[in-house]
């Protein structure tokens, strides 16, 4: 296929969308959908066709818009103006002044904070494309970079350009990608595998669920270039099981993919070929672990297995295995598609290019957002966020999830960044973000993430299976009030235990929520075990009569 | 009419066979293929019976144990046939901060059932989900396959109520 051929297909979809005036599209993601936004894109349909102007007016799904709290939202002529909370009776309205001014009652301003202060790379289709379209992101230069690198770049090069942009692994371990891909790249072996990791087992996030849902393709063709990039022909996107819609969407992108020749055999009449096939998980956090996700992969318990021989060079059925986060592959083609100095030039020096978070907890705006890297978390909870919900207090930040920590109020003004989060004993993580106001006893949350652990650990170590469990029975003991402070002493001593001997991360991060409770808010410790109260009124303590065990 | 009845059964159980071993020719009859088979399994007959493990185990070559040891593995799976309806829980993060105790209490009390079990009559089936990733709309629960997001204990209740007089 020659470059005009290939602009051709992109410039045929452009015009195609540009014949209208008025692009109204409907957001179809997980949580408008909920809020009924089918019923809302089925009510602009009816009346831009009763209104006769359905030669100006093109009305479509879209992907995540970001602010779900008040789905379902809407955007006229992506970003020209945005409704929020708009019901099937609000369609009218718009409808009508659709040539004139916004309809303010709904209307979001575009200078809000919310969407003012993000930088979207990852998230750039997201809400300018239908996700069950492909010609929509055609139209929005997709593919262009498999393309490119299919036609201008070698291996060597592309990997080159991948350790100049600085990304690094989205999935919660910080690891370059450009080293990841070139050690894959030089694993012998005449087979090779590329891993897509959508097993987004974190309680509390939803990041890769959205991008799933709202960018398929662009999930795709990040995998097609680094299968071109470390040499493999089969990639697997294993995807977790509670996600329908996620997969119904992939599975049809794959499919519109395959069949415009984007996957499958010689790829734009070049030697390269590649396949992408679906996994479905069945709901085991422990998979989220590499070697975890291969033995599941390979229809086995999903336990882990010691490394190194690490899955670069020993993985899926033994073959070198590339696996990558869904955030970081959504990355790869905006990378080549803007350049990987322009990638590199924005966050920290370590830490470069952007973060999705997902936004929840008591906050007012819950949802998905894209930052720079180096923000502050005061920027993301009171600025982007909106603060605390019902004007409370704030009292923490959750990072990393089950492997994370809280994040008290005196580092708000850190900027966030890998190393800085690990500084203060929480984790980048995958990008889950709780906030928690002073309603929230840090004891409860403590233990609502051991419980969590205990009931994931696959029980292959010891450590984990049995010091999981410990811990959370001294927890539960602390917080109906029958602990004692010695009970605390071995708790702590636990945490040092199982963090240092356990087999894999989950094992080796799980005490991080107790820990980071441990270390800001001791005295909430100390209330529930020698003054038998819980100060937030959350724990119900059973007797404050100490109990000799 | 009994007979009827069971040819019924028998020729809609032979469609659901069907698509079991569809899935295992998908991918040759290999031993790779069984979460993905059970994944069929469950899909069409709700649960993971004993007689398809068994079918599975032999049609894979897969002994029944390590059937068995995947199918207990993983949490999606369920050896136990559902109630009529069921009210999946979100106990995420974001949901449990946002009162998901109280939620679960508040069936236990009405209904008499267990996160994890189905009632005396096999009408409801309370589970639990760890994070459905609607975050935004914490709490959510999932009724009937349809989530619906911020909900109170009444609420709940109050649509648990409605879904058991269908």
């Amino acid at each position: 296929m020659t470059p005009e051929e290939f602009n051709k297909i992109g410039e045929k979809h452009r015009n195609k969308r540009d014949e209208f005036t008025h692009n109204i599209r409907v957001c179809t993601a997980a949580a408008c959908a909920t809020l009924k936004s089918e019923e809302v894109k089925k009510a602009f349909e009816k009346e831009v066709k009763e209104q006769d102007k359905k030669k100006t007016c093109r009305v479509s799904g879209t992907g995540c818009l970001g602010l779900c709290a008040s789905g379902p939202l809407v955007t006229v002529n992506d970003g020209q103006a945005l409704y929020a909370k708009v019901s099937v009776g609000d369609v009218k309205d718009i409808v009508n002044n659709i040539d004139k001014k916004p309809v303010k009652r709904l209307e979001i301003p575009a200078d809000t904070p919310f969407f003012a202060r993000q930088t979207k790379i990852a998230l750039e289709n997201c809400g300018t494309t239908d996700p069950e379209s492909l010609e929509d992101y055609l139209a929005l230069r997709g593919y262009e970079s498999l393309y490119k690198v299919l036609t201008e770049k070698t291996q060597v090069e592309v990997i080159e350009e991948m350790v100049k942009s600085g990304l690094r692994g989205r999935g919660g371990g910080g690891f370059p990608v450009g080293l990841k891909w070139s050690t894959v790249y030089k694993a012998l072996g005449d087979k090779k595998y590329v891993i897509c990791n959508a097993d987004e087992g974190d309680p509390g996030a939803f990041m890769d669920r959205s991008m799933l849902e709202s960018d398929p393709h662009s999930i795709l063709e990040g995998m097609a270039i680094a299968g071109y990039a470390v040499g493999a022909d089969q990639g697997y996107v294993y995807i977790r099981g509670e996600y329908p819609l996620a997969i119904k969407r992939l599975r049809a992108a794959i499919r519109q993919a395959e069949r415009n020749h984007f996957l499958g055999k010689n790829i734009f009449d070049t030697p390269f070929s590649f396949n992408v096939e679906l996994r479905l998980g069945a709901g085991a956090f422990v998979c989220g672990e590499e070697t975890a996700l291969i033995a599941s992969i390979e229809g086995k318990r999903g336990t882990p297995r010691p490394r190194p021989p690490y899955p670069a060079q020993y993985g899926l059925w033994g073959c070198p295995t590339l696996i990558n986060n869904v955030e970081t592959l959504s990355n790869i083609a905006p990378i080549f598609r803007k350049g990987a100095e322009y990638y590199a030039s924005i966050g920290t020096e370590k830490s470069k290019g952007t973060k999705v978070f997902a936004l929840a907890g008591s906050i007012k705006n819950t949802g998905l957002i894209e930052v720079p890297m180096g923000i502050t978390l005061r920027e993301i909870v009171f600025d982007i966020g909106g603060g605390i919900l019902g004007d409370k207090k704030f009292k923490a930040v959750q990072t990393g999830g089950p492997s994370g920590g809280c994040i008290p109020e005196q580092f708000l003004d850190m900027p966030v960044d890998y190393e800085s989060l690990a500084g203060v004993g929480s984790i980048m993580g995958s990008g889950g973000m709780i906030v928690m106001d002073e309603t929230s006893c840090m004891i409860d949350v403590a233990k609502y993430f051991m419980d969590f652990c205990k009931s994931e650990s696959c029980g292959k170590c010891v450590p984990c299976r049995v010091g999981t469990a410990q811990m959370h029975r001294l927890l539960v003991l602390i917080s109906e009030g029958k602990a004692s402070m010695r009970d605390f002493e071995l708790l702590e001593e636990l945490c040092d235990v199982v963090k240092s001997t356990s087999l894999c991360g989950l094992g080796m991060t799980a005490p991080n929520p107790v820990l980071s409770t441990i270390r800001y808010f001791k005295d909430e410790y100390i209330a529930h075990i020698v003054d038998k109260v819980c100060p937030a009124g959350v724990c119900v303590m059973e007797s404050k009569e100490e109990v000799v065990l | 009419m009994e007979q009827g009845n069971k040819k019924k059964n028998a020729a809609a159980k032979d469609k659901r066979q069907k698509l079991v071993d569809a899935t295992m020719r998908r991918h040759g009859h290999s031993p790779y293929a069984l979460i993905e088979t059970l994944h069929t399994v469950q899909e069409v007959y709700g649960y993971l019976d004993d007689e398809n493990l068994k079918y599975v185990a032999e049609s894979l070559r897969v002994p029944l144990s390590k059937v068995y040891g995947v199918a207990t593995f993983y949490h999606f799976f369920t050896l136990k046939p559902q109630g009529e309806h069921t009210a999946v829980v979100c106990t995420g993060t974001a949901c449990y901060i946002k009162g998901v105790p109280g939620i679960l209490s508040a069936l236990r009390e009405k209904f008499f059932v267990e996160a994890g079990e189905t009632t005396e009559d096999n009408k409801l089936s309370v589970l639990t989900a760890r994070c459905i990733g609607s975050c935004g709309l914490a709490p959510a629960v999932v009724f009937d396959g349809e989530i619906a997001g911020a909900v109170t204990p009444d609420i709940v209740v109050e649509r648990v109520g409605r879904l058991l007089e269908q």
